[in-house]
Order: structure tokens, then sequence, then C-alpha cells
């Protein structure tokens, strides 16, 4: 039923209209601070000694600092939120009463997600691209992929807090997900700059395959720039297909989880 | 100097008593016996400035190369980065306690009105409070001294003479979180308290010198308290403290003066009103 | 011709594991009725109530509402329901108003209609003035009957109330009574758990009173009343004096005899005749009651155990 889909999303919206403007400020503020502190700070630094990946290292880490942005925002709405929501203002007891089915509740959710990190999308390319870190025209599909990231990471995420009862776990996401994810999916340094043992480690994260192709599109370069045209192809269809897959069984445990908690 | 300002605040609401306080602080061990996942959040505390330290220490450090101070000494960016690392986990973990706890005790949980129900006095749960923040964030504090030492980060010596001044740094954070606490209106403030954090977290010479920033935005840093808490640990770490040394620690301890007397003359406001 | 009814039970179970919360119940309820299920906490109402609600599936059981089935059709049937949940789960995040007008989004209103109806349902429960504060300055009864008012947002068929009034001071509960009425005027079918007996007594047609997840009698309140008590009731207080053994000495004084810690009760069609023949027997009380019977009187008749504990 997809009005009650709208609807759920429509709830959100409306409780955001209210957050908006601090929530607008720090969307704009943070990567403007994260730019100067990193990107100019420690970019001089780098850049001495020659740069990374033939261009400046703002240029660099903006397309990975993008899609931080958006999945940090897709992590972080998707615990204490969606917990509340059974725990604290029952709100999905709320709507599981009116005829919204679950698949509705977890789609509005993730609806907003993904339009949370369009937003948070256009404010940091206003930022960096003053900047000069937009290199390309194929820019504008980070919009895109920030927004299969969002859905990506969100999922999987509702449906642990769907699961849990003690919010004491979140901290064990955070920091053993959200900030090893932050750090080592390849945003500061190339991931092959890692002990060939951790690699597979943020293969496994959803974040570093959105950073390849968020990166690729900034720089307009190829995201594997030793391979050929055809194989980058192939690269770029396997990184969207594996943060599609994310999104997919995600969406599935997370409507499987949202059932579980509303029906005894 | 800290001694002297707890007994004559004590003096003002009546004793403190060393056994209420630590009654406050046991307070915070009960949840400890409630079950795994606590536990986990509390050892997983030790992951978080590690992790850090390994990707921008050694992955951007791999980049930076070396980084040479004004005084003319060169250190890898490993060295350089890992003091303000810990300074900054210092800053987080004493904030984390006092602010969001501190503040969903007080409001939701209503854990101080049941204390204050007894012979506990306000300033005694705002000692207890920070002494086990203290205690937390010590331990998080030994053990990545420990790792800097084992990472040939810091010499021994040097490690240990930093491990107070981690104290120094929490101590200074937590008195004025709780003191901000008492100042909250709702979690709105939060918001803008975890954005003052970062931006501190951003430019306290934590990943450049501030030399690198135009001389205006300098004397704004200097001005701002994790820039003092991330030279002083630097500076006893790396094994060359001066003078503008004890000119950091001096700033903290202000904080620590100022915080707790504030937080005193707050809560007995609020609470017993 | 017999009209179909809204609710249709035979033989309803619900089991948490080993523990049998609905031990087998039936239950008929006929459109425009006002319903009640009367009973102590534990007793099975509200698990009887979600199954209702389609939020809880039947262990074992035939259950029919609105002539379907509510494991099949859960959201077709939620689309005719109005919920007012013991726990109030309002969007505290979100004004008076607001909180009508996103509910009724989910049954899919359009935008228009929706305030439309919250306009009127507010100035139906009496909260127009509070209509762009937020939820949580409101107070317990306020929050009350805008959760009532959300739950006709739908104009439902059925609307369940999961113990309307718990925990409301006596002049909320008094105007949500008053309103909950009028909607039984206006037609609309009231099922309602409770275990006050004065609120069954004031809202309900028909009730059952349930006890460890059985019904165990069915009726009007009056019906109730008349078939499981007497007409008047005398409640005697001793002080001091230990109960027990003045059950013996009041043998065949009233058709019965309950001694509760605090108090002894006579059920006696004529209380003051009862209270002549106590006297005359030299057992004068500290205090005497003479009332009529209530529901509470037949709950302790019919389970040995008072309702409030």
């Amino acid at each position: 039923m997809a009005t009650a889909m709208v609807a759920t999303l429509e709830r959100e919206l409306v409780l955001y209209r209210r957050l908006w403007k601090a929530s607008a400020l720090s969307s704009f503020l943070l990567p403007l601070l994260f730019v100067l502190s990193i990107g100019v700070g420690v970019g001089r630094y780098v850049d001495a000694n020659g740069g990374l990946g033939g261009v400046d290292y703002l240029s660099y880490i903006a397309p990975g600092v993008l899609v931080t942005t958006a999945f940090q925002i897709a992590v972080g709405e998707s615990t204490y939120p969606v917990l509340g929501g059974f725990k604290w203002v029952r709100s999905y007891h709320a709507m599981r009463a009116a005829p919204v089915a679950p698949r509705d509740m977890v789609g509005g959710h993730l609806l907003f997600l993904a339009f949370r990190a369009l937003l948070a999308t256009i404010a940091f390319l206003i930022v960096v691209g003053f900047f000069g870190a937009i290199h390309s025209w194929l820019t504008v599909l980070t919009l895109p992929i920030a927004a299969l990231l969002a859905v990506a990471s969100a999922a999987p995420v509702t449906a642990f807090a769907a699961t849990i009862e003690n919010d004491n776990y979140f901290a064990i996401l955070f920091r053993f997900g959200l900030i090893p994810a932050t750090l080592f999916s390849g945003v500061f340094f190339d991931v092959n700059q890692l002990p060939l043992w951790i690699r597979p480690l943020a293969w496994v994260s959803p974040l570093w395959h959105a950073v390849v192709l968020s990166r690729s599109a900034m720089l307009g370069q190829a995201p594997h720039p030793g391979a050929s045209a055809g194989w980058n192809a192939v690269f770029i269809a396997g990184h969207v297909a594996y943060l599609g897959v994310w999104a997919v069984v995600g969406v599935l445990l997370a409507v499987w989880r949202f059932t579980k908690r509303l029906q005894d | 100097m800290v001694t002297t300002f707890v007994a004559t605040a004590g003096l003002r609401t009546g004793t403190l008593s060393p056994g209420r306080i630590g009654a406050v602080i046991s307070r915070n061990i009960g949840p400890l016996r409630s079950g795994p996942a606590y536990w986990v959040v509390l050892v997983s505390g030790f992951f978080e400035p590690l992790f850090y330290l390994l990707s921008i220490g050694l992955g951007v450090g791999a980049l930076v190369k070396n980084i040479t101070l004004v005084d003319g000494s060169v250190l890898s960016y490993a060295q350089f980065v890992a003091p303000a690392m810990l300074a900054t986990s210092a800053m987080n973990g004493a904030m984390a306690e006092t602010t969001f706890n501190f503040f969903f005790k007080f409001k939701y949980i209503k854990t101080y009105d049941a204390m204050l129900a007894t012979p506990v006095q306000p300033f005694e749960i705002a000692m207890g409070e920070l002494i086990w923040a203290m205690i937390r964030g010590s331990l998080y504090t030994a053990v990545f001294l420990g790792i800097m030492v084992a990472m040939k980060l810091a010499a021994f010596g040097w490690a240990v003479a930093a491990f107070p001044a981690t104290v120094l740094v929490g101590f200074a954070f937590g008195a004025v979180g709780m003191a901000f606490s008492t100042l909250m209106r709702g979690w709105q403030d939060f918001d803008l308290l975890t954005t003052a954090q970062f931006a501190l977290f951003l430019f306290s010479g934590t990943f450049a010198p501030i030399e690198n920033y135009p001389p205006a935005i300098q004397v704004i840093i200097e001005c701002t308290p994790l820039y003092h808490a991330v030279g002083l640990v630097r500076d006893l770490a790396t094994g060359v403290p001066d003078w503008a040394t004890v000119g950091h620690a001096a700033y903290l301890v202000v904080m620590v003066v100022v915080g707790l007397w504030f937080t005193g003359r707050r809560l007995e406001a609020m609470l017993l009103k | 011709m017999t009209v179909q009814p809204l609710i249709h039970a035979r033989g309803l179970v619900k089991r948490f594991g080993d523990f049998t919360a609905v031990a087998g119940i039936d239950l008929d309820v006929a459109p425009g009725e006002a319903f009640g299920f009367l009973g102590p906490n534990g007793a099975g109402k509200s698990s009887t109530m979600r199954m209702i609600g389609c939020v809880s599936t039947p262990t074992e059981g035939t259950l029919s509402i609105l002539g379907m089935d509510p494991v099949r059709d859960g959201v077709k049937i939620r689309a005719r329901l109005g919920v007012c949940p013991q726990l109030d789960n309002l969007d505290p995040d979100l004004t008076v108003a607001e909180n009508l007008t996103t509910y009724a989004r989910y049954f899919g209103l359009p935008r228009a209609e929706g305030r439309r109806r919250a306009a009127e349902l507010l100035e139906f429960v009496q909260l127009s003035d509070r209509a762009e504060s937020k939820v949580d300055p409101l107070s317990g009864g306020m929050k009350r009957r805008l959760t009532i008012a959300r739950a006709m947002v739908n104009q439902p068929d059925l609307v369940l109330l999961d113990e309307p009034t718990t925990g409301l001071d006596p002049q909320a509960r008094h105007l949500l009574w008053e309103r909950l009425f009028r909607l039984k005027q206006q037609g609309v079918t009231l099922v309602l758990t409770t275990h006050y007996m004065d609120e069954a007594e004031q809202l309900c047609d028909r009730l059952v009173v349930m006890d460890a997840g059985r019904i165990v009698a069915e009726g009007s309140p009056r019906s109730l009343i008349e078939t499981h008590s007497t007409r008047e009731v005398v409640e005697l207080r001793y002080g001091d004096t230990p109960l027990e053994s003045l059950r013996g000495k009041l043998d065949g004084v009233g058709e019965r005899i309950d001694v509760l810690p605090d108090r002894i009760l006579l059920y006696a069609d004529d209380g003051d005749a009862a209270v002549a023949e106590v006297h005359r027997r030299d057992l004068a009380p500290s205090s005497v009651l003479v009332r009529r019977s209530s529901l509470e009187d037949v709950f302790l008749n019919l389970t040995g155990r008072t309702l409030v504990d």
C-alpha cells in the first residue's frame, strides 16, 4: 500500500521541518570545517609530498567525506530513532494500529534517509565547489550514489535497531562499525596502503564502494585507473550491485524484524 | 588549589563526605554487573582512539611523512597526532559522561532526585560523577599511552609523565561539561555541543600545527581549551616541556575550578528549589 | 433477521510460551453496542483486545472482525478500526493537530480531509485551543482525549479502548466518560476493557467478566448484579476486632457473607433489615454503610477476590 508508505515519509518530513535549520547549519558547517582542517591543514603537507592519486589532497578526500556524511546520517538516524519508535515513543505501534504495514514503515523511513542524504550531498557540493574539489560534470552522479549508500547502510542498521532491547548495543555499532568504516574505507588514504590482511574488511564495507564511485565521479577518472575501460565498466557495475545487495537484503531483514517485533 | 576550593565549597553546603561521594560513584558501578552489553561498551572505549591513531597516524601519516614544529624539531606524523588523539579522547570521554549521561540521569531517570532525598548533597553528586568519569577515562588513557610506547611514538618515561596531564584534561572538560549540562534546555543543545566539540577536534593543532592558519585564527584557537589540552599532552609525550607547557596546565586548572564552582552553585539552585 | 456481529469469537485462545493469557472465550459484539471486558490486571483483557485489533495472532479458535479474518485481512480490518491503547503512543515531537493529521494520512485520507477531521475532532474532545501545542505538556486526561480523537480520525466502524481512564484523576475520568457516552449516542460501536466497576456500569450496555483468561459471567451490568448479587450490600466495620470470629455469629443475616481484611460484607435485598438484625444480635459495628450492590460485588461473588488489590 504505497499511500501508507508515503504517509510515514510525510511524518518524518513534518518532524524534520522543525529541525531543518539546525540540521542545515551543520550540513554546511561541518563539511566546511572538515575541508579547512584536513583538506587545507593536512593537505598542505600531503601536497608538498606530491599529493595523492594525481590530485591535491582536498580533491582526493572531498568525494569520500561526501559519502561518509550520507553514511553517518543514514546510520545515526536508524539507531535511536528506530529503537525509540518501538520502545519509548511507540510510534510504530501507533502506525501498526492504523493500516500501515511493516514494509510501509521501513520504506517511509528509508525514503526519508535517502532524502536527507541528498540534501547533505547538495550542501556539501556547494561548499567544496568553492574549494575547487569538483573536477567533472559527472559529480552530479554523487547524488544517486549518496542516496543508494544511505539506503544500503540504513536498512541493515534499521533491522538491527528493531531487534535489540538495550541501546548499549548502539555504542558497539558505532565503535566497531561506523567509526572504523569511516576511518578505513579509503576516505583519507588509499585502501591499498592498509596491510593486506585488513583490506578485505574495507572491501566488505559498503562505504568503501561508495567512496570509490563518488571519487571516480567527482574527479572524472576511472575508478581503477590500472584496468582497461571494459574492466572499469564491470567494476562500476560491481560496486553499484554490491550496494544494491546491501540495500535489498537490509530491507528484507528490516521488514522481517519489524513484523516480528510488532506481532505477538 | 583544587582541594582548598573543594573544601570551601564543602563548607558552604555543609560538610562534604567522602563516603557519600563514594556512594554516588558506586551507583555507577552497579550497572557493570547488569550484563555483557555494558561491559562491551566500556571495553570498546579503548578501541576508538586506537582506530583513529591507526587511520590518521599511520594511514594519513604515510602521506604526510614528517611535521616540522616551530622550534625546529621534526616529528613523524604519528608522533605528532597521537598525543592529540589522546587529549581529544580524554575530552570526549569526560564530556560524554558529564553532559549526555549527567543530563539523562538528571532529567529523565531522576537518579538525582532519589539521591537528594537522602543526606547526599548536590555537590557530592557532582564530585561523584566527575570522579567516576575520571576513573573510566584514566583507564583508557593508560592503555593508549601503553600502545604509544609499544609503537615507539613516546618514550616510557615521558608517557608516564603525560598520564597525570591527561587526567587533568579529563577533569577540566568534565567540570566544564557538568557546568554546561546544568544549563541545557534539551537534546537540541547537545547537537550544538557536539558540533562545538567536533570543531575543537579539527582545529586545536590536532591534525596540523596551528601555524598553518592565518594569525587572527591562531589567536582564536589559542583561546580555546582543547588547544591547551593538546599542547600539554604533546609537550610531555614528545619530551619537550617548556614554559608554554605550564601555561597550558594553568589554563586547564582554571577550567576545573570555574567548572566545579559554577556546577555546585547551579545544582543547589536547581535541585533544592 | 439477525444482524451480523462486528466481532465473533469461538474458543479463542492466546498463549505466550507456557503462559495462557486467554483460555478459550466466546464473544459476539453487535453493531452499535457498547461492550466491556471487566476484570483485574492479568485477566486476559488486553490480550483479547490486541487480537481484536489484529496486532496479535490468535493461538487457537476462530475470530472474525467485521466479517473478515484478522490474520489474512489485518490491514483491511484495521482501516476500519479506531484504537486507543493502554500505553499512550502519541508522537511527542508533533503538535496536537499534527498528531491527528499525520495519523489520518496513515489511513490514506487526503490532506485537506485530514485537516478538516482534525479540527472537528479537537472540537469534540475539547482540545481546539491546544491544537498548536506539543503533546508533552498536556495533562494525562488531555493526552487520553487526544488519543481517542486520533482513534476516531478514520470514522471507524468499531472503536477499541484499552483501559481508557486508568491513571486519570476523577474529574478527567468524568469528562472522558461524557465524551465516550456521546460517541455511543452517535451509534459508534465501543469495545472497552476496564478494571473499574463504575466505568463498566456507566458505559457498557453489555459486558463480560474475565478472570484468569476465562469469561466467568456475561450480561448487562444490571442483570449481572441481579444474577450474581443481592439488591443491597451492608458494609460493617469493627475497628480492631478480628473479623473472622464474627462470621459464625452473623450466620443467617442476609443471603451471603464475605469477610474481607478490613470489613464484612452482608448481601441482602433489604439492607436496613439486615442492619437491624445485626444490632439485635448485639454485634453493633463501629461503622455501617448500606449501599446498592455493584459490579465489584459481582466479581467478589464470582471469584472470591476483590477486583482492585
